[in-house]
């Protein structure tokens, strides 16, 4: 009995020192086809909105906007941005579906950012429903390295 | 106390079961609160990494970009060859760390379009309170 139950304990460290914790992970589903085939596919005839993000050098957003509107950089700037996105697919009703969102990075941001400016444009939870906002997004490419 | 210790035993070995070898621990992803587990397993997923100091992995492999270019290709020609799997089946799956920089994440999403493949799922860190108001 007792080498079985040296043999269990032994089991019992080796699976308590392997044992990873996998926090919950979601995607984001992006169509992406390259710009030529895109453009052969489908001409769209709404103009995308165009969110473009400013980095600061260490990696920080230093600017975000919108269509000419900036919301600054402050903890806030992406709450505002959904708001402002929330008043356009709005007015714009059911031609909403067709919208499509350009992303305008600055080579050196922070990814986080470009995920929190995606969860701002795609959607929003409100009393726990999920609500749909701009599911059609595309990246501009990236400039210089 | 046997009983516990194998009742602990067992739920160790299923839980060890369960993680999936995809996940490099050095990666630590955005948050989001609309990031969501897909519905159903991709049909063909691809994962690409990328680390806070930008290096990919790539299939259990640390690869720089142009060995990345190549392997996208070889996948894309293999994927082709197949008669029963198509291109548009792919899901390329990019787990790019919160501090990798923007345009290398998308150097690596053109390389995958070069090779032909276009449907993509940024992964993020599911998140149980809103993420875009930081005090």
């Amino acid at each position: 009995m007792t080498p079985m139950i040296d043999i269990v304990f032994q089991l019992n460290i080796f699976f308590l020192f392997t044992f990873k914790i996998v926090l919950p992970e979601g995607d984001f589903n992006v169509q992406m086809p390259s710009a030529a085939a895109a453009r052969a596919a489908e001409p769209t005839e709404t103009l995308p909105l165009r969110v473009v993000l400013k980095a600061t050098p260490d990696g920080e957003l230093a600017d975000l906007r919108l269509a000419g509107v900036s919301f600054g950089n402050g903890g806030d700037a992406f709450a505002r941005l959904q708001q402002h996105v929330r008043r356009v697919v709005a007015d714009a009703g059911p031609a909403a579906a067709e919208q499509e969102v350009e992303l305008d990075c600055d080579y050196g941001l922070n990814y986080e950012y470009v995920v929190r400016a995606i969860t701002a444009v795609t959607g929003y939870i409100e009393n726990g429903q999920r609500h749909k906002l701009i599911e059609r997004i595309k990246f501009t490419p990236p400039e210089s390295g | 106390m046997i009983d516990v210790t194998f009742q602990l035993i067992a739920f160790f070995m299923f839980a060890l079961n369960f993680t999936e070898v995809d996940v490099d621990q050095r990666i630590n992803l955005p948050l989001s609160e609309l990031a969501k587990p897909p519905d159903a397993p991709y049909a063909v997923p691809l994962t690409i990494q990328m680390a806070a100091d930008e290096s990919i992995l790539f299939g259990g492999d640390e690869l720089t970009a142009g060995e990345l270019q190549s392997a996208l290709l070889r996948e894309a020609q293999i994927i082709r060859a197949y008669p029963n799997k198509k291109l548009s089946d792919v899901t390329v799956v990019i787990r790019a760390d919160r501090l990798a920089k923007t345009g290398k994440v998308q150097e690596i999403i053109q390389m995958c379009q070069k090779a032909g493949f276009d449907m993509f799922a940024l992964r993020g860190r599911q998140s149980d309170t809103s993420t875009l108001i930081v005090p």
